[in-house]
């Protein structure tokens, strides 16, 4: 054959390296979605071990106030009550987003719509830097100054829910903001100007036609918010006092699933009931954060159609 | 109460709550910066951990720390730009790209000690990694993953349309467009996402606890024996991260003036962070001009 049609008729050096260049972007890719699937998987095994290997009964787990998984009860079943670290985990969250979001929501109202020169040069740079702070550093200064302070007003030790829930509070503070900030300027301006135009006032435009508008956008900071405040570890666990007992007041020493795990994953033996009962607590993580993960996926559809 | 009147209340009351929260900030930052200050030094930089006295310092958790971004890095960085060619590039079927970005949109929810656990569980368990730096700087590339290529997709989809297919149109084929237009073109933004992650990995602490282990050995910075165990370069070590560290003195409290120590670090890592901010941004902006000519 002549050098000319042999040419032609091979593959090129370029459709060589595209074929090549897909193909590994293609991998890393598959990599990815295996690595998602491997987590659940994983995470899904070993958290159901505690009900169907150990007998554990998924009644007692979740309504229990008793967690001692290496001893077994009357019916022969391991005493699993999770409850005082799920109504842990609830109350710090709920309390730190309640306490967050008006705050939040003020001064994104501030950046955006009352002063956006000053929120810009005076706000904005803090709340970024903020968002990028480590939250082993939140924890430490919850140690160092919110202990103490609640100790003061409140009396005991000062370890507890409201000690958790106000680290958290200025940890997803920042977070919540920003993410408010995007949500309102997100609201096209000519809203606004036709409700100014329709003679309302300043405040009654932020509230009817802004706050509204936005609504979606802002409730999807909250939860995002509040998936973040419920999967930190660290700063609670130094702050809530890890004991795992019903919270009687906020002021008394409680726990959460995230310092539960963290405080004893390092002292339990793999492939006993003690470690399992901790493997179906990451698997109530998990899943709490999927359903966070459902819940924003929903607003961002509803924000999506208005 | 009239509307005017109303109005000038919650105008008040936004600048109220909003003074609120910049004293909270601001207090925040300036405590950081006054409790550690005192304690930021040479000395305290460069020495070894004490386990039970105090004077101890944070030589070897600052370099496990960098070393072990380094290492996450190598990894996360080729794999999110794969990821995101494909998911820009390459992806032609709708339904597909949204499962798949939806698979990475929950990664990146995930909360960090769950992916901590699940490192401990393949990397330190199955694997036999044992508590090391490589089973950290895996497990930290997991964590990473989601961020950065989002970032990436994102940079790769401000290159405008025209320039893809100007590239075809010249006869280079998708993959060439890709590397010699399009990544050219978005490098300033990619580097930014690659820079702002890596400041919050260096953070990181919870998923590296059951990873990367609790405990720094001595390092001998003198030793450049891959395989030895007090080699800082060997990475099948131990590797206690400057995060880590501040939870463990903290939460065992074994040395006398933890909370000097836990200050003087968590400056160091609020500075270190800080610094990746302001490099992103001015890095990001020189390159820009530079690759643009402006």
């Amino acid at each position: 054959m002549d050098p000319i049609a042999k040419n032609l008729k091979q593959r090129s050096l370029s459709a060589k390296i595209e074929t090549k260049g897909r193909l590994i972007t293609q991998l890393c890719t598959v990599l990815i979605v295996l690595l998602v699937l491997a987590i659940f998987g994983f995470i899904a095994t070993k958290g159901l071990t505690l009900f169907f290997h150990d007998h554990g009964s998924l009644w007692s787990f979740f309504s229990g106030t008793t967690w001692s998984p290496d001893k077994v009860d009357s019916h022969r079943q391991p005493v699993i009550g999770a409850l005082p670290m799920i109504v842990g985990s609830f109350t710090v969250t709920l309390l730190a987003v309640l306490v967050a979001t008006p705050f939040a929501i003020a001064a994104a109202i501030f950046m955006t719509e009352i002063s956006p020169q000053k929120g810009n040069k005076i706000l904005q740079p803090v709340i970024e830097l903020l968002v990028g702070i480590p939250s082993v550093v939140y924890g430490f200064i919850g140690l160092a100054v919110i202990v103490p302070f609640v100790q003061k007003i409140a009396g005991g030790s000062g370890f507890g829910i409201l000690a958790g829930a106000l680290v958290l509070f200025v940890m997803i503070l920042p977070t919540i903001t920003s993410m408010t900030v995007d949500a309102l300027k997100a609201v096209p301006r000519y809203y606004r100007e036709a409700s100014l135009a329709l003679g309302a006032t300043r405040w009654q435009t932020i509230y009817k036609v802004t706050l509204r508008a936005g609504a979606p956008g802002i409730m999807t900071a909250v939860i995002f918010g509040m998936s973040r405040a419920f999967g930190e570890a660290l700063a609670v666990q130094m702050v809530i006092g890890n004991a795992i007992l019903m919270p009687s007041s906020l002021t008394s020493p409680s726990t959460t699933l995230t310092s539960v795990l963290t405080m004893n994953m390092g002292n339990t033996v793999m492939g006993t009931t003690s470690n399992d009962a901790l493997w179906t607590l990451a698997l109530l993580l998990l899943l709490m954060s999927l359903v966070f993960n459902i819940v924003i996926k929903y607003l961002a559809k509803r924000g999506a159609l208005s | 109460m009239n509307p005017k009147q109303a109005d000038k209340l919650m105008t008040f009351v936004i600048y109220l709550m909003s003074s609120v929260i910049i004293v909270i900030l601001m207090a925040l930052l300036i405590y950081i910066l006054v409790a550690g200050l005192p304690y930021v030094n040479w000395h305290f930089l460069t020495s070894a951990a004490k386990s039970f006295q105090s004077g101890g310092g944070i030589g070897a958790q600052l370099f496990n720390s960098l070393y072990l971004l380094v290492l996450s890095m190598l990894v996360s960085i080729p794999l999110s730009l794969g990821i995101a060619i494909y998911l820009s590039e390459y992806s032609q079927n709708i339904r597909v790209t949204t499962w798949i970005s939806s698979a990475i949109e929950v990664l990146s929810s995930l909360p960090s000690i769950v992916v901590g656990l699940f490192g401990f569980l393949v990397f330190v368990v199955q694997f036999k990694l044992s508590f090391s730096i490589l089973s950290g700087a895996l497990t930290l590339t997991i964590f990473n993953l989601p961020l950065l290529v989002r970032s990436m997709e994102d940079a790769l989809q401000t290159v405008s349309l025209s320039q893809r297919e100007a590239g075809l149109a010249l006869g280079l084929s998708r993959w060439e467009t890709v590397v010699h237009v399009i990544i050219p073109e978005c490098l300033p933004a990619i580097i930014t996402g690659i820079i702002l992650s890596a400041g919050r990995v260096f953070g990181e602490a919870a998923a590296l606890i059951y990873t990367a282990g609790q405990s720094a050995p001595p390092l001998d910075f003198t030793n450049w024996n891959v395989l030895s165990l007090t080699s800082p370069l060997n990475p099948l070590r131990p590797a206690e991260t400057l995060a880590v560290h501040i939870w463990k003195v903290n939460s065992e409290g074994l040395i006398p003036d933890a909370s000097a120590v836990s200050s003087g670090a968590s400056l160091v890592l609020v500075v270190v962070v800080l610094v990746f901010n302001v490099l992103a941004r001015y890095l990001g902006n020189k390159l820009y001009k530079h690759m643009t000519g402006e």
